[in-house]
């Protein structure tokens, strides 16, 4: 007997695949290893999701050095501005990876650097801005050679 | 400790200009042993300021999260000629620094 692929449904999971890799990354849940951390930076104000924008490959072949963006929503000016930037990741031996700090004279509020990571985790990526608010980003990204950060 | 900075020569005032700095350093995260069998202690370049004719435009604090040959960019708002000078420090107290000129017109 033929095998019969309804055109609809093949149509229809090509669709799929094509729409998944333009669903956002995944939510910023302060639960998890870094909601400790997440508490600390944030003073405990509530960390809002949105404004932050993490650039990041999603599949890195080398942990020792992925390149990484950051820009925020933000009029950069006296009284509307970013006053820091922070990146931390989930499974590093130590989460907290840097904090720039930034006013109005950076003009546009944008950072990039190259980050190492320890394995496939979430990096998250936390913006303070001048109103006192705490806004985030995060990205999941496949690591394929570790950093090898860990003892041993 | 070499670096290269990356600032502009030129630039209209006002005009929002990208600044970068590459430093020559190994980032070592503590975590590490040499081929004794001994741990390499951890050294990084803890913090970066920069100035732009003595007012502070940019700080980083760093950790061992960031790679080797610490790579960093960010913009800054072409106020007037003058310097922009970058200071640096690793976990030893070991410093550097780098200058850059800039030339505002208009």
């Amino acid at each position: 007997m033929k095998t019969r692929y309804p055109r609809r449904r093949v149509i229809a999971t090509l669709a799929g695949l094509a729409a998944a890799p333009l669903l956002p990354a995944r939510a910023a849940s302060p639960a998890g290893p870094l909601a400790p951390l997440i508490e600390k930076i944030t003073g405990g104000a509530p960390l809002q999701e949105g404004r932050v924008r993490l650039e990041i490959p999603r599949l890195a072949d080398n942990g020792h050095s992925v390149p990484l963006k950051v820009a925020v929503k933000s009029a950069m000016t006296s009284s509307d501005h970013v006053r820091s930037i922070t990146l931390l990741s989930e499974r590093n031996p130590r989460p907290l990876m840097a904090i720039f700090h930034l006013g109005p004279r950076a003009g546009r509020s944008e950072i990039a650097t190259r980050v190492r990571l320890n394995g496939t985790q979430r990096v998250l990526a936390i913006a303070q801005l001048s109103d006192g608010s705490y806004w985030s980003a995060s990205a999941e990204v496949e690591v394929t050679e570790s950093a090898c950060l860990d003892a041993g | 400790m070499d670096a290269r900075v990356q600032v502009p020569k030129q630039a209209r005032r006002g005009e929002v200009i990208d600044v970068r700095i590459a430093i020559k350093h190994p980032m070592e995260t503590g975590f590490r042993y040499d081929v004794m069998g001994k741990p390499i202690p951890k050294n990084v370049i803890n913090s970066l300021l920069v100035t732009y004719n003595g007012a502070e435009i940019f700080r980083a604090e760093l950790g061992s999260g960031i790679a080797a040959n610490p790579y960093l960019q960010f913009s800054t708002v072409a106020e007037a000629s003058g310097e922009l000078r970058f200071e640096w420090v690793d976990d030893n107290g070991t410093r550097g620094e780098e200058r850059a000129r800039i030339t505002v017109t208009g």
